[in-house]
């Protein structure tokens, strides 16, 4: 599998909430559903065991309620965890002390939030500039930053712009360049697009990849939106009343769904925006081939290349060290497009 | 929705019990009358069973200020330390404002520094209102101002200014940190909340007899008495506007590091500001009214010339004194109310420079330092001459006369026959109550309202004025009061009904509330007393003027508030305007009526309080008579019965206004 090191990892995290849930873990066992059912305690996050890696996009989906914003600010502990741990560079967050734990979010971690949560007294440059600002650096300094970070996230000529000037859009990308200021390793997105129109939404997620194209960081990301997931994902966690019932890749979850639950959530989602070259290909044969074809090329984007060929062209399909990983045909495509036609 | 209304149709199940409860007290009453020689204590609390906790009162103050030691200083030496902070900038504020800064002392006294001129001042309220606001307001404030110096009030005003002045500071700060403490401990509010509850019901004389033992007769004094009873407000709105911070603005402030402290003052208190500005707003009011309360315990000003004219009945003077502090207490409101509502800052090009990058500032500085120089050359800028003023106390001594002449009989006869036929009725109706009765009705009307914890609060709060030798007074208290409420619901409830049927009944019925609402509670004595004199109805009417604006506000707002849908489906199955409002809206508005009810009980028991001015016999006399003896034990035991029956009437209203609103689906 994939040797890059765990930035992130939770280990039987719980979270319940209500009076005395300390209790239920007490001589470290854990609460089944009738004790968490006798006293008046919501179990929002339960048992959750999961390892984010160092430089990818890790995607928490779930419905509303199921537990991902209080899933992920247990690992930013801005909620306490009831039981478990959180491993950030392998070390234990839920032992920091105070202060270990505001340098941490000073410098490794950044969120944006789903409501954008801006300082609505300050303007865009104030805003991105705050976190600085709180760690004690100039002002000269800071705004410096800041004007890159705002650069970056294409707002420049709206430094002097307060909140309430700017559109739903603008707003997330003041959020967004405000958590980038610092350079955090972990960023933290809580449902970042939720309230935004659909067109806007697009065009943001378009940004974001072009932003992780850049910065390469270690992304948690909230989303209840399943094309979002597979648009962006590495790999996704799909929660279910506080536990997660499956971890994979987008291909693994509609190709293997762990539960009905899981496969619900995959129904409606083209086949072709998910499924790889590598996923459909056949064994190699000789050839002759029509062409090559990358074997993480998702089938969407294959489509008009390969249906344009000579009737039964052969295409190679080779991985990114340019290794044969298999062949595939007009018909092999054909053959998803016509399941996905199928679907209900 | 229909589901919630017809529910409300059926009787609740327990009525029948109710009854019973309610028919066997009032059974044991008239038995209580029948028995009346035998059982004497029933009806007129036993004296030897006084509970003497006045005296014990009296007593832990003469203590504190006698012998209480905290082995580096006294508790006499922490006062003066605390009269010292105070009185610094007092005297900054007054020399500046009023006095101007003086060396030496009576006819050597030469003045150092003048005043600040009174046209500069005026200049700066102008300025400061076409900031907050525009021009109109700036406007507003510059009449108001000219005002005070034309018509010769501007000594006493500014004397009235500068405790101001210093007294908002003190109370928004003081009121700031409070509600932060509240606001971060569970422990801290929950003892707060209660201690509040009786600051804000405690009438204001009740303040002043402790802070006038501890801190002695003088500006400081009414200083103290103005900060304390300005600042609950404050710390409740403190409270509520920290914990209306959205929690991802907080969570937002913890990613980006922040310290506690940061979070609070770089985040929180920021995001809070708008509401924190409505309850400065409300420091200023209550300042203003408390500080020409004060004016009896010699912090001087504006007050304390309405006071000496009310003495002796010089009613222009009077009328004069007192339109200064309404105007006052207009451009103060207006003020403080622009800056509360002042839009969120819009971007633009910031300028290069300090003075171009804050024009007002540097206006405001300029106006004040140009009047001052040319004071020097010109005496009609530094204080406005005496030549120009104008007087119209004998204008309204005039119409006070015509008016005592012409209509004397029927005031007179209407005063009379309203006494003779009501008020002293209900008054020997309610004295000859036994007070075991009545203390019976309050817990039971608690337990039934709100279950055993209310009944036994209102039982034993309703006990306490009998406890402490205090019933009969207690009494008279709520006779008057309850005379004042019926009579201002009468008033002030169809008022509000037809404010919110016709738009422009209730543009203009707002103005008036909300200018009535600014007045200082002194202000209303002023009419009162050239029409009636003294009296338990003159001091009625001074209660009704003053409490029945809530009791409009609330109607028109409550029947406003009734959800359009409700009218639309009733208009649709074919109701009349009239059958819209009696059936509809009336009942569906009835618990904000309520609340405004409420409000005007509060209101009506604090001014009923300072009716002991015009010569009433309940609490506020006790406390009042306890000011002129300095008897801290007194005062304060008046003074907490008043704030009982505040309580109980709060909590039997607001415990009934929540459980219909339940009912109607309206919480
Ligand atoms: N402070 C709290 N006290 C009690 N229960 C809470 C608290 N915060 C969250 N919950 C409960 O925990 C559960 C999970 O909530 P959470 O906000 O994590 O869901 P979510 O998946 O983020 O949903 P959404 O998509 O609506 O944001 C919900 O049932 C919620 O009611
Ligand atoms: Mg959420």
């Amino acid at each position: 599998m994939d040797e890059r090191p765990v930035k992130l990892a939770c280990r039987s995290v719980w979270k319940v909430f209500g009076g005395g849930a300390a209790g239920l873990f007490a001589g470290g066992g854990q609460p089944d559903d009738a004790a968490l059912g006798a006293g008046n305690f919501i179990a929002a996050v339960r048992d959750v065991s999961l390892e984010v890696l160092q430089g990818e996009i890790f995607i928490i989906m779930g419905l509303s309620g199921s537990g991902k914003s209080t899933l992920v600010r247990c690992m930013t502990r801005l909620i306490e965890p009831t039981a478990g741990a959180v491993l950030f560079d392998g070390s234990d967050l839920l032992k920091a002390s105070a202060s270990e734990l505001t340098n941490l979010r000073r410098h490794k971690m950044g969120m944006v939030f789903q409501h954008f949560a801006l300082l609505p007294h300050r303007t865009v440059l104030g805003n991105v500039g705050f976190p600085l600002e709180v760690q004690g650096l100039s002002k000269p300094a800071r705004e410096a930053k800041a004007l890159e970070a705002i650069e970056l996230v294409g707002l420049a000529g709206r430094e002097a712009y307060y909140p309430a000037e700017l559109s739903g859009g603008q707003q997330q990308r003041v959020g967004i360049a405000r958590s980038l200021v610092v350079e955090p390793d972990v960023w933290f997105l809580d449902e970042p697009f939720s309230a935004l129109d659909p067109l806007i939404r697009r065009e943001m997620q378009d940004e974001f990849l072009r932003l992780q194209a850049v910065l390469h960081k270690t992304i948690v990301f909230i989303t209840h939106d399943f094309e979002e997931a597979i648009r962006l994902a590495d790999r996704i966690a799909i929660m279910k009343d506080g536990r997660i019932v499956q971890i994979g890749t987008s291909e693994d979850l509609v190709l293997n769904p762990a539960s009905p639950y899981v496969e619900e959530f995959t129904r409606g989602i083209p086949r072709t925006k998910v499924l790889t070259a590598a996923a459909i290909a056949r064994p190699a044969g000789k050839g002759p081939f029509a062409g090559t074809v990358p074997a993480e090329a998702k089938i969407s984007t294959l489509v008009s290349e390969v249906l344009s060929a000579r009737a039964n062209a052969v295409f190679e399909v080779k991985d990114s060290n340019g290794r044969a990983v298999g062949q595939l045909s007009a018909k092999d495509i054909v053959a998803v497009l016509s399941t996905e036609a199928e679907a209900p | 929705m229909s589901a919630a209304y017809s529910m409300t149709t059926q009787w609740p199940a327990g009525l029948s019990r109710w009854a019973l409860i309610w028919g066997g007290l009032a059974l044991v009453t008239v038995g209580l009358f029948l028995l009346k020689d035998d059982v004497g204590w029933a009806f007129k609390y036993p004296r030897a069973l006084i509970w003497p906790l006045k005296f014990w009162i009296s007593d832990f103050m003469k203590w504190l200020i006698n012998d209480l030691n905290f082995i580096l200083f006294t508790f006499k030496d922490f006062t003066r330390a605390v009269s010292w902070v105070i009185e610094q900038p007092y005297w900054l504020a007054r020399n500046l404002l009023a006095t101007g800064f003086v060396q030496g002392f009576g006819l050597e006294a030469e003045t150092v520094w003048p005043r600040l001129s009174w046209v500069g001042l005026t200049g700066l309220a102008v300025l400061m209102g076409v900031y907050a606001q525009g021009w109109r307001l700036g406007l507003l404030a510059g009449a108001c101002f000219t005002y005070l110096a034309v018509f010769g009030q501007w000594d006493s005003a500014m004397v009235t200014l500068s405790s101001i002045v210093i007294a908002v500071p003190f109370g928004v700060a003081g009121g700031l940190a409070l509600g932060v403490a509240g606001y971060r401990s569970r422990r801290v509010k929950k003892v707060l909340s209660p201690v509040l509850d009786l600051m804000q019901t405690v009438p204001v004389f009740a303040y002043l007899v402790p802070v006038l033992l501890l801190f002695g007769f003088g500006p400081v004094s009414a200083m103290i008495a103005t900060i304390i009873y300005a600042m609950p407000p404050m710390v409740r709105i403190t409270m509520l506007a920290l914990s209306k911070v959205p929690a991802e603005v907080m969570e937002y402030g913890a990613m980006a590091g922040c310290t506690r402290r940061q979070l609070l003052w770089k985040v929180q208190l920021p995001s809070a500001m708008s509401s924190l500005m409505v309850g400065v707003n409300q420091v200023v009011m209550l300042s203003l009214n408390m500080v020409i309360i004060a004016s009896m315990i010699g912090a001087g000003g504006l007050g304390f010339d309405v006071l000496t004219a009310l003495k002796r009945l010089k009613i222009g003077e009077g009328v004069e004194a007192g339109l200064a502090i309404t105007l006052l207490a207009i451009a103060l409101d207006r003020l403080s109310q622009a800056y509360a509502r002042r839009p969120p800052p819009a971007h633009g090009a910031r300028a290069e420079g300090f003075f171009r990058r804050y024009p007002y500032l540097t206006a405001g500085f300029g106006i004040i330092a140009g009047t001052w120089v040319l004071g020097y050359g010109f005496e009609a800028i530094a204080i406005y001459p005496k030549d120009w003023q104008v007087t119209t106390g004998l204008f309204w001594d005039n119409i006070v006369r015509w008016i005592n002449i012409n209509y004397f009989d029927q005031l007179d006869g209407f005063k009379n026959a309203l006494l003779l036929n009501v008020m002293i009725p209900f008054k020997r109706f309610l004295l000859s109550l036994p007070w075991v009765a009545v203390v019976g009705m309050a817990a039971l009307a608690g337990l039934r309202l709100g279950g055993w914890r209310l009944g036994l609060l209102t039982g034993a709060m309703a006990l306490f004025p009998a406890l402490v030798g205090l019933w009969p007074k207690a009494m008279v208290t709520v006779y008057l009061m309850g005379l004042s409420v019926v009579i201002a619901c009468l008033i002030g409830i169809p008022i509000g009904i037809a404010a919110a049927r016709n738009e422009r009944l209730h543009r203009i019925v707002q103005v008036c509330i909300d200018t009535l609402q600014t007045l200082p509670s002194f202000v209303y004595l002023m009419p009162v007393v050239m029409l009636f004199r003294v009296g338990d109805f003159a001091a009625m009417v001074a209660v009704v003027a003053y409490s029945v604006v809530p009791a409009i506000r609330y109607t028109d707002y409550g029947i406003r508030n009734v959800p359009a849908h409700v009218i639309e489906a009733a208009t649709q199955s074919g109701c009349t305007r009239r059958q819209i409002l009696w059936k509809v809206q009336m009942p569906l508005a009835l618990p904000e009526i309520m609340l405004g009810i409420n409000q005007t009980i509060m209101m009506a028991l604090s001014m009923l309080v300072i009716t002991a001015l015009v010569g009433t016999r309940e609490l506020g006399q006790e406390v009042y008579i306890a000011l002129t003896k300095a008897d801290t034990g007194q005062g304060i035991v008046a003074g907490i019965s008043v704030a009982f029956i505040a309580i109980i009437a709060d909590r039997l209203i607001g415990a009934w206004a929540n459980k219909r609103k339940k009912q109607l689906g309206l919480a």
